[in-house]
């Protein structure tokens, strides 16, 4: 008893982390149909931009101080992951915009090979895993179970907590809000879209400002939370954000949160429970998303695919 | 005094196919204008270049006597076009509100709500259905939503494309009469039809279009008398 609630406990931690990255997947696929792969090393990218935050810019004497050290390191990760959004958009992307759907695809593989090969040789110490401090919120929270104890780490409160908050805040503003509404009337039909003034390159530009955001939040809680980050952390997590995203239904954000919790989960309970453990644990996520695929193309919360007329 | 709008010379094509070879017309203020023709004769092309969607090859698209054939397609709209698209285009997923709401995108003043209401007046079914999604309506219902959308950003011009297309003969009555109310309260009225009687017994001023160019012009009633336009599109011959 104790064991399952303890590997569920981890699952929504790592799901949370994934849903908060599926999330910039999801928005960017449901506004332009593009699997921006490179979405993976922003949130890597953006980890060391927190990192750099905390080594060059926070003074020696209060980095050990978690209540000025983490808010910085937010800012820092948050402002690193939007510029290299803005930026891939604008440079990587934008060109290619009415190009057929593989030119995107392949630049979106080409910037994420970039991104990765930049950090490793450019960033101190990148060629290795480098650790990130865990001084900020270093607590953990012991629940006595029937059988046991469950371990629950603060950053990983924290990680459920903002994901499912950002989860929430992303769905109002896209429903409620002005800007919201553009931005699914572009995803609808952009003509349209732009009959009614809409600019698309801004809705699409904000588009990507909130994924990156989201992933840069995503970051920081990861490199905390984990203490260690290297260079093929965007990918791993990235491709779990990515079936996440396919999972619940790609332009969906319900989807992306579900899809995101659902994989955490799985991972987890596969890796104690599943023959194999956890050397097997990521089969068992793609038998999933291939089963959800057979029978619900797409996924689980997501639109049919139309054929516009 | 210059027309509210004026097309001169107009060519437009998509690769090599040069959908609009030669088309020219102008639209004075408080008329309705209509441009009649059979399908792919170049209207829809006419009506997409002047709102932005697409660039002229050359030509040129005056409205209040300034240029306006280079600008985006989003700045189009708060100059004072509005376009009601071919096949009405509505936001299906996005409920009458939401799709209302997207016709006053443009608009900063505080009338929008003042405006939904008018809406909602001139077409009650809308209001009764304000919450539901656009996509479930009919296409009479649909082509009131959409005039509706159109009109939230209170326009000088409102581009109607093919308003009947589709609707039964008591529907299409119901629009045509309020296409006359608009004008009426002051719009300006670019109407294109492929229902050539309906819409230039309506009209100030017809304008035929014929393989991508304006072959004959006149008021909507002389238009309706002449031989060459009976034979051609009312049937008769």
């Amino acid at each position: 008893m104790a064991t399952l609630l303890q590997q569920l406990t981890s699952g929504l931690v790592l799901g949370a982390l994934i849903a908060l990255i599926a999330l910039g997947y999801t928005m960017v696929y449901g506004i332009i149909q593009l699997i921006n792969f490179a979405h993976g090393e922003v949130f890597m990218v953006s980890v060391f931009g927190a990192l750099a935050t905390y080594k060059w810019f926070i003074p020696q004497s209060w980095q050990g101080t978690w209540q000025i050290a983490l808010p910085c390191m937010l800012v820092g990760a948050v402002l690193v992951a939007v510029v290299l959004a803005v930026l891939m958009e604008r440079f990587a992307y934008r060109p290619l915009r009415n190009a057929p759907r593989l030119a995107p695809l392949i630049t979106a593989l080409g910037v994420s090979v970039m991104l990765k090969e930049f950090v490793r040789n450019f960033f101190p110490g990148a060629t290795a895993a480098v650790s990130v401090p865990r001084a900020f919120v270093d607590k953990a929270i012991t629940f006595a179970v029937p059988g046991g104890t469950v371990v629950i780490q603060s950053t990983g409160i924290l990680l459920v907590v903002v994901s499912i908050i950002g989860a929430v805040l992303l769905q109002t503003y896209i429903t409620r809000s002005r800007m919201g509404r553009a931005m699914r009337a572009t995803a609808q039909d952009p003509d349209t879209a732009r009959l009614m003034g809409v600019d698309p390159n801004r809705t699409i530009v904000l588009t990507f400002v909130i994924g990156g955001a989201l992933a840069g939040l995503a970051a920081v809680l990861y490199g905390i939370h984990i203490n260690t980050v290297d260079t093929e952390a965007g990918f791993l997590n990235g491709i779990f954000a990515f079936t996440a995203a396919v999972l619940g239904g790609v332009g969906s954000i319900k989807g992306a949160v579900i899809g995101g919790f659902t994989i955490g989960v799985i991972k987890t309970m596969a890796g104690q429970y599943f023959p194999g453990g956890t050397e097997y644990d990521l089969v068992w996520i793609f038998v999933l998303l291939i089963v959800v695929l057979v029978f619900r193309p797409q996924g689980l919360f997501g639109e049919p695919e139309r054929v516009r007329a | 005094m210059s027309p509210l709008l004026e097309v001169t010379n107009l060519s437009v094509a998509y690769g090599a196919i040069e959908a609009v070879r030669d088309v020219s017309f102008s639209v004075a203020e408080g008329q309705i204008v209509s441009l009649i023709g059979s399908n792919g004769a170049g209207k829809t092309t006419t009506l997409r270049t002047i709102s932005g969607l697409l660039r002229p090859k050359s030509g040129t698209v005056r409205f209040e006597d300034q240029p306006i054939e280079k600008l985006p397609a989003h700045t189009i709209l708060g100059r004072g076009i509005a376009h009601c698209p071919e096949g009405r285009r509505l936001f299906g997923r996005m409920t009458v509100e939401e799709n209302l709401h997207l016709g006053a995108y443009v608009r900063k003043d505080n009338g929008v709500a003042a405006d939904m209401s008018r809406v909602y007046d001139l077409f009650p079914v809308l209001g009764q259905r304000r919450h539901q999604k656009a996509g479930l309506f009919s296409g009479g219902e649909q082509q009131m939503l959409a005039i509706g959308r159109a009109m939230m950003s209170k326009p000088r011009l409102l581009m109607l494309d093919e308003p009947s297309m589709g609707l039964s003969p008591i529907m299409t009555q119901r629009i045509f009469d309020t296409i006359r109310e608009l004008q009426s309260q002051g719009t300006t009225i670019l109407l294109v039809e492929q229902n050539a009687l309906a819409a230039l017994a309506l009209s100030d001023r017809g304008y035929v279009v014929d393989l991508g160019r304006t072959t004959l012009e006149g008021p909507g009633r002389d238009l309706l008398a002449d031989q060459r336009v009976r034979a051609a599109y009312l049937g008769e011959g």
